[in-house]
């Protein structure tokens, strides 16, 4: 109660975005070219998801002739490259200075409540007050780890994506990788050519190959508007945002990264991690199916693609079609696997939620999810940015920020016009 | 060109199960279903099981009729071979929910079935139950399911329908991944 009364007023702003991130940043972007009063509000500084809770080696899955945010674009003279992770700051960091972004860093938003004709945030440097509110926090705040983690061995060492940084921050015994996106294949890789043995359990994953007809599969995603289509267009809105991550990996060899390259590396491919019993792993039956699924699916995506290029005239430009070989996942994938013996390690790939337990509004379902209309919460002038399949398939990518920024601060723009000064106007009636 | 392709007839009510998925959404309680069976002992490895009600949707329910099974060993286990063993039960649980879910599926994709058949094969070393040799387990060492399906699909379409079916069996799920198993006595 004391320390409330004795907070100071930040400030008033018609509207506050918080996080400084490519979304963040975009939409102050479009703010600014309306001329509408707002700030920035940065727990760290410019990009700092990116500087301070991601791996040493990440890349981006995009290649860098992607990488455009509203007004501003790579330049660089590697545009089939993929940016590292100090790239991405570089470049966010960049945008936040050439787009004179509003930021205010080093300040943390500790409770978000309605207030008034809006919301009051509250930080540690101040309490704002705003009309509108954005949330660019971002999408991969929280590390989800399963239930059954707690039954793992008190002896073996458990850690996150978010944890990792690097190999020699493992013991040198055995490491199991659980999850089969772009993250746990990334790291199953890179800690298998550490020297590492490393068993992978994989579940429903996404497979495609990096280059398809001399071309990146992004390339062929965007062309064919498969990164376009709209969450409207999915029959099923909530799978349609949990798809997990395509294994890819962004390296000067734009080699593929898939189930049969790791295990021709070495790494040992296991089923879904389903049960933690007297010191041992269970891993499904399933790993064949979720295979074939996945061998099934890219094959659909690859004959999109060449129907695509057929149909527009591509196919002289680029290679010919191919296909690629079945997930061969063994003879008789390993059913278990002995903690502490085997296994030293844990290192949950297992996916990232966002973290909005400062906001404290009627806006959460049953589960705990925001509620909102693709980027719409449910609550006057509050707005979402950055999720995963937002509006587009293309959303929580850096370049899928400014057609949702561009939607979004229409709609925003359109709220601060339709509340503006409601006391003056009843005066005048 | 035909303005609308023939809607599938595979006896599947699909509406009735997206309704039921909808209003399942909106109600968790409703969702939770308790399957039982009752069995008794008749003779050396002979029993009758028999499978009349269950729970679901709030309440108490019921078949249709009472539905009893006999399952045994057979001759060359010096037993009378009353009915299928217990392991071949299970080979026509995975069977019967398999068939189920890809008639439901191929309903959901408008694909016609015609004819689907399964044949099921289960491996399992007696050096496991017989305690021969510790290092081998009871249960299958492994099931291979083969479908022959006819329908008004490509292989892929018909690959996909069998793939999605496993990704959403109860009995695929209940062999594949561990279940707690709970067995409790009292003296009658």
């Amino acid at each position: 109660m004391t320390t409330r009364a004795k907070r100071r007023l930040a400030g008033i702003v018609d509207v506050i975005v918080i996080g400084a991130g490519h979304s963040g940043l975009a939409m102050s972007y479009a703010l600014s070219q309306r001329s509408i009063d707002h700030v920035v509000l940065e727990r760290g500084e410019v990009a700092n998801s990116w500087r301070t809770e991601r791996w040493d080696s990440l890349s981006l899955l995009t290649p860098n002739w992607m990488s455009r945010l509203p007004g501003y674009r790579y330049q660089g003279g590697d545009p089939d490259g993929y940016m590292g992770v100090r790239e991405v700051v570089d470049f966010v960091s960049g945008y936040a200075v050439a787009t004179s972004a509003p930021v205010i860093s080093q300040t943390t938003v500790v409770q978000v409540t309605p207030a008034g004709n809006g919301y009051r945030v509250s930080t540690e440097r101040g309490d704002w007050h705003c009309r509108a509110l954005v949330l660019a926090t971002g999408a991969f705040n929280v590390p989800v780890v399963p239930r059954l983690a707690e039954g793992v061995p008190a002896g073996v060492t458990q850690l996150t994506a978010m944890d990792y940084r690097n190999p020699g921050q493992l013991d040198e015994a055995g490491v199991l990788v659980v999850g089969a996106s772009a993250t746990g294949l990334q790291l199953a890789q890179e800690i298998r050519h550490s020297g590492r043995p490393v068993t992978l359990a994989v579940g429903e994953h996404v497979r495609m190959p990096r280059v398809y007809r001399g071309r990146d599969v992004q390339w062929w995603m965007l062309a064919s508007g498969v990164l376009d289509q709209r969450i409207e267009e999915t029959d099923d809105l909530d799978r349609a945002r949990r798809v997990p991550s395509p294994q890819l990996v962004g390296s000067p060899e734009r080699g593929t990264l898939d189930l049969n390259s790791l295990r021709g590396q070495g790494v040992e491919i296991v089923g879904r991690l389903a049960g933690v019993r007297d010191g041992k792993a269970q891993f499904s039956g399933s790993l064949r199916n979720v295979c074939a699924l996945a061998d099934l699916k890219m094959n659909r995506l690859l004959a999109l693609f060449d129907e695509w290029a057929a149909v527009n005239g591509y196919d002289s430009e680029v290679a010919s079609a191919e296909r690629y070989a079945a997930t061969d996942v063994g003879a008789a994938p390993r059913l278990g696997l002995e903690f502490g013996r085997e296994i030293k390690t844990v290192l949950w790939a297992t996916g990232f939620r966002p973290d909005y337990t400062w906001l404290e509004a009627p806006v959460f379902d049953r589960r705990g999810n925001l509620r909102h209309d693709r980027g719409v919460v449910d609550a006057p002038g509050l707005y979402v940015l950055g999720l995963p399949y937002l509006r587009r398939r293309k959303s929580s990518f850096i370049h899928g920020a400014e057609d949702d920024v561009r939607e979004l601060s229409v709609h925003l723009a359109d709220y601060l016009d339709r509340t503006a000064r409601p006391q003056l106007a009843a005066v005048a009636v | 060109m035909t303005i609308e392709a023939q809607k599938a007839e595979n006896g599947v009510n699909v509406e009735a199960l997206l309704g039921a998925r909808e209003a399942l959404t909106e109600a968790p309680e409703a969702a939770r279903f308790k399957w039982r069976a009752t069995s008794e002992w008749l003779n050396g490895t002979h029993s009758r099981a028999t499978v009349d009600g269950f729970y679901g949707l709030g309440g108490e329910q019921k078949h249709r009729q009472t539905f009893t099974f006999d399952t045994d060993h057979p001759e060359i286990f010096a037993a009378e071979d009353n009915g299928a063993t217990p392991v071949e039960m299970v080979l026509v649980g995975l069977a019967g929910c398999l068939g189920a879910g890809i008639a439901s599926v191929a309903q959901n994709r408008n694909i016609q079935l015609r004819s689907v058949k399964a044949t099921l094969e289960a491996g399992m070393d007696l050096q496991g139950i017989l305690g021969i040799d510790d290092g081998v387990r009871n249960g299958f060492d492994g099931i291979k399911v083969h479908y022959e399906i006819d329908a008004e699909a490509t292989p892929e379409e018909i690959a996909a329908l069998v793939a999605q079916s496993q990704k959403r069996s109860a009995v695929f799920d209940i062999i594949t991944n561990p279940t707690d198993v709970t067995v409790s006595t009292s003296k009658a």
